[in-house]
């Protein structure tokens, strides 16, 4: 591995042929076929963590793309100006959130080098959009990390607008991979268990880790919630799996 | 954890932001994770006017204890003078 890349802000067609902000990394490494992911940002917005997560997986032989989900709302702000009018406006749609997951598929799949294959990933309300992603979308492989309210309703008087959305379940098209913390209350260990089982009775491939001394985020390494053995860990099992679902 | 709860007001005054003073219409009260502050959770204010853009806002991320000491200073500084004043 090369750890070579390009990385750049783009736009793309979004949900209503929408033109959306989108953050680009592309591996250097010279390969004529190879896997790619849509990053989907955590509730924080289209941060500079964000961005190093994209291009950690360039560096790591993945075409993969960010849209910027807030940048209808605050196009040109800064992520935490345009993550505070989005969370005072309740949030991302799921439609937009899925057409504009759509679009970054798209993308990729043109790029030069692309295998054709697509996988999905997302972190905290990422996490939930993952799963909605994967289950409205024909995509190869989908990653939930710690995303809530896919089973349980948001806690009350949360603002967001979003709704349980376990009953997408049977219309999943890929394997999901879910990391989330034992400490962790949204999603809690027996949210993540309810999903488990759901996809259990459906026969839905599915391969879920929740570790110990870890709560929310613990991938952030900017923040105090970070988990160096968890995040170590579950990177590990993110190569293994796109690796078995993107690449082969 | 993302808390998600949020409290939204509609505020009159003013703050100054970035780029200088602007008048405040809204503000945003949570309890969730901190953009700065190295706590895992922070209660967070964002003194807004949405008229003026994303950017025309005042933030800040308080620890609990803080933000509950806040909160008893606002209440005796509006005690502490009289009621005609603050009505």
């Amino acid at each position: 591995m090369s750890e070579e890349l390009t990385a750049q802000t783009i736009r793309i067609t979004g949900f209503g042929g929408d033109e959306v902000e989108a953050y680009l990394g592309v591996p250097g490494d010279g390969a004529a076929s190879r896997g790619s992911v849509v990053v989907i940002h955590h509730m924080p917005g289209y941060d500079t963590w964000s961005k190093e997560v994209v291009r950690k997986f360039a560096a790591n032989g993945y075409a993969a793309l960010m849209p910027n989900l807030y940048f209808r709302e605050a196009p040109g702000a800064s992520p935490d100006d345009a993550a505070a009018t989005a969370r005072a406006n309740g949030g991302v749609p799921d439609g937009r959130l899925v057409g504009d997951v759509a679009g970054a598929a798209d993308y990729l799949r043109a790029l030069p080098g692309s295998n054709g294959k697509v996988g999905v990933i997302g972190y905290c309300s990422g996490g939930r959009q993952s799963f909605l992603a994967a289950c409205s979308l024909q995509l190869d492989a989908a990653v939930d990390c710690y995303g809530a309210c896919i089973v349980n309703a948001p806690p009350e008087g949360m603002p967001l607008k979003v709704e349980p959305i376990v009953d997408l379940a049977p219309n999943l098209s890929c394997p999901l991979l879910g990391l989330f913390g034992a400490d962790d209350r949204y999603p809690a260990p027996e949210e993540t268990a309810k999903l488990s089982a759901v996809l259990d009775g459906l026969g839905k491939p599915h391969e879920f880790r929740t570790y110990d001394g870890a709560g929310h985020a613990f991938f952030a390494v900017d923040r105090p919630a970070y988990r160096p053995e968890a995040a170590t860990d579950g990177w590990q099992k993110i190569w293994d799996f796109y690796g078995r679902y993107l690449t082969s | 954890m993302c808390t998600y709860n949020t409290e939204n007001i509609a505020i009159t005054g003013s703050g100054k932001g970035a780029n200088g003073w602007f008048s405040l219409s809204d503000a945003t009260v949570y309890f969730d994770h901190p953009v700065h502050a190295m706590a895992e959770h922070t209660l967070n204010i964002d003194f807004r006017n949405p008229a003026g853009g994303p950017s025309a806002r005042v933030a800040v991320e308080l620890t609990a204890e803080s933000a509950r000491a806040l909160a008893a200073a606002i209440e005796a500084a509006l005690a502490s003078v009289p009621a005609a004043l603050v009505s």
